[in-house]
Parts: C-alpha cells; structure tokens; sequence
C-alpha cells in the first residue's frame, strides 16, 4: 500500500530529522560556548563595517523567529501521520503547515494567535497536547480515576481481608474455649481459604 | 456469586466501550468546519485560466465541493460516481483541484469525464489548509447560506452519495 510506504517512510525521515536535530543542537552547544569562552578574541576582531550592525540584528531577530518556529512546530500535530508534530513529519501537509507558521511569524503574528488559526480549521486535535475543555477532562482525569478506585478497591479488599482473619481468630479461641470441638474445622489447613462471610 | 459480578461488569464495559472504538476510523476526523462559513477563496479555472472562481457565486443552492487531484487515486476511482450520481440527482458539484499538475487534471478529466461544473486550482494548497482538508478526496456539503454543513473524507462511493450526503442536502433544501 502506497499510504504504508509514505508512512514507513515518514518514520525514516523523522528519525533522520531527529538526528539532524540532536546535531544542530549540538553544534548550537558547541557555538555557544566558544563564543562564551572567547570574548577577547571577539574584542580584538577588526573594527566592525557600517553595515555589520543592522545584519547582526538581523540575524539575531531570525534566530529568534525560528525558535519559535520550532517551538510551535513541536506543538502542533501533523493530521497526515498523527502521531507525530510537523516538526516531526515529512508529509507534504506537514511541510505546508511548516511554512504557514514561518509566514505568520514573520507577519508579526503571535504564537497563541497561530495555535488559533490552526484550530480553527482543523479543531483541538491539532494541538500535540489536548487543551483542557469539556470534551478532553476525562482524557486529563482519568488515568487519576482509575488510580484512585484502584487503590480504594485495594484497601477495601485488604481490610476485609484483615477483619476476616481477626474475626476468624476470634471465633476460634471463643470455640477452643467454650467447646471441645471436631480439630479438623477449628484449625483449617488454611484459614486464610476460609473466611466466614 | 457478588464477588465474581463486579468485575465482570466492569470487563463487559470496557470491551464494549473498546469495541466500538475498534469500528470507527481513527484517520476521520470531525470538521471545525460545520456550521461555519466556507472560507473566502479565489481561484483560476482548470478549464480557462483566464476565468476564476469564488464561492460566493453559489449563494442561494446547496452544492457539494470535491476537493481532488490526479495523483490521488481514490479520487480517480470516484470521478465516475461523482459523474453518474450527480448528473441523476441534478447536484451542483464543484471540484477543488488540489497541488496539482494542471494538464494531468485537464487529462485526467479528458479520459474519465468530468463529473463537475467546474474546477477551481488551488496549487498551493493554502484553500485546502483553510477548509481543514487532511487529505484528497474530501468532499463538503454547502448550504444556501455558504455554511458548511457536512465533510465526508474519502472517495464517495454509491453508499456514500445515498446514505450521507444526499440525506443532508435533501434536508438543506
């Protein structure tokens, strides 16, 4: 099928992606700290041109622009290969949404504002993370749910459990007490089997 | 007896509950669409680039919009229906011709007839993104107002036509 081979293939280039990120972060590391650890060679460049200035800003303000861009790519689900961001995704819907998000950055928009465009057309499903709304509490709380009856179901059997054997006890010792009973149903193999009810 | 009921009950449920998610196709999704305006748009034709489209000219009927291309293949398998079906129950039907090449559409229509009134080019995908569309063949029910009122994704078949979209324009008109 033609929608497997896209997808395996999706899963490829994610990975590849993923390593293409790891090694840029990498070497995002690695800029940084040398340009931490070097100031006085910075210092003792030549004299910046006229025009360096606005360039340097300018990149400065694209690198920022692209965070962001990362940032609400890592946010945002691919529909095509859903369980993957488009940052993730190399599907062609992918790649177009990748490019909305940069246009509306450089327009000036905010990241909440592009959340909003995107919702509005495809619904809350595009965020990577449900947003908290009356259809999603359940899928936020119920994991909580299931805990919490587990753990009363746990220490409601325990108790039982620990009653049973005391009262279990109790009938014993009045038993061996008062009567001279058969031995055999007095002390069970195992009283934990028989707990009067 | 009591002890054993509980958690069959709650087993029962739950593979009840999951049941019914095993039958529903997670790939579908619910448009953000319904009972909203169709998104503004304007676009070349396929026939005469010289000629565009927007669908405000529809006001006042209910149409189906088909969003399509010819690399997709399901939307070749449904362009015979779409022909048969809509030309039986008089539909206006309008073809978004999506990230296309423009003579493989025109070709592709050549061969297998053209089921609409006319095509609109969106090359590059940005009307698709505005109507939510997740992948080709889409197909949206439009009533007189401009609203969308229905998404049906996948090709539309004979069912399709009978059981899902002809039963909400019937009631739109």
């Amino acid at each position: 099928m033609t929608v497997d081979r896209t997808s395996r293939r999706a899963v490829v280039a994610a990975r590849r992606g993923a390593s293409a990120w790891a090694s840029e972060r990498v070497a995002c590391v690695l800029l940084l700290a040398a340009a931490l650890a070097s100031p006085g060679a910075a210092l003792a460049g030549p004299p910046a041109s006229a025009s360096s200035p606005p360039l340097a800003a300018l990149t400065s303000e694209d690198e920022r622009l692209a965070a962001r861009e990362a940032q609400l790519a890592h946010q945002l689900r691919c529909v095509v290969c859903q369980n993957q961001t488009i940052a993730e995704s190399n599907a062609p819907l992918a790649a177009d949404m990748r490019a909305v998000v940069r246009e509306q950055l450089h327009a000036g928009r905010s990241d909440a504002d592009i959340l909003a465009f995107f919702e509005a057309r495809y619904g809350a499903f595009i965020r990577y993370s449900p947003p908290w709304t009356a259809s999603t509490w359940l899928l936020w709380l119920g994991p909580f749910v299931v805990l919490a009856l587990g753990t009363a179901v746990l220490f409601g059997t325990l108790r039982r459990r620990q009653l049973a054997l005391s009262s279990a006890a109790d009938v014993r010792t009045s038993a061996e007490v008062t009567h001279h009973a058969d031995e055999a149903t007095l002390s069970p193999q195992d009283p934990a089997l028989e707990f009067p009810r | 007896m009591s002890r054993l009921m509980w958690p069959l009950a709650v087993f029962l449920l739950l593979a009840a509950l999951l049941a019914l998610g095993m039958r529903r196709d997670p790939r579908t999704l619910p448009s953000a669409l319904i009972d909203r305006p169709l998104p503004a748009f304007e676009h070349q034709l396929l026939d005469d680039p010289a000629l565009r489209f927007s669908p405000q000219s529809m006001r006042g009927q209910v149409w189906l919009l088909n969003v399509w291309a010819s690399w997709c293949e399901p939307c070749r398998d449904e362009l015979p229906t779409l022909r048969q079906l809509g030309g039986r129950d008089h539909m206006a039907l309008v073809g978004l011709n999506y990230k296309d090449q423009l003579p493989a559409a025109r070709a592709l229509l050549g061969r297998v007839g053209n089921p609409y009134q006319l095509s609109a080019v969106d090359q590059e995908g940005r009307t698709g993104l505005d109507l939510g569309v997740q992948g080709v063949p889409e197909t949206f029910v439009i009533d007189a107002q401009g609203r969308v009122r229905y998404r049906h994704q996948g090709p539309v078949t004979e069912q399709v036509w009978r059981e899902r979209l002809m039963p909400v324009v019937r009631a739109l008109q």
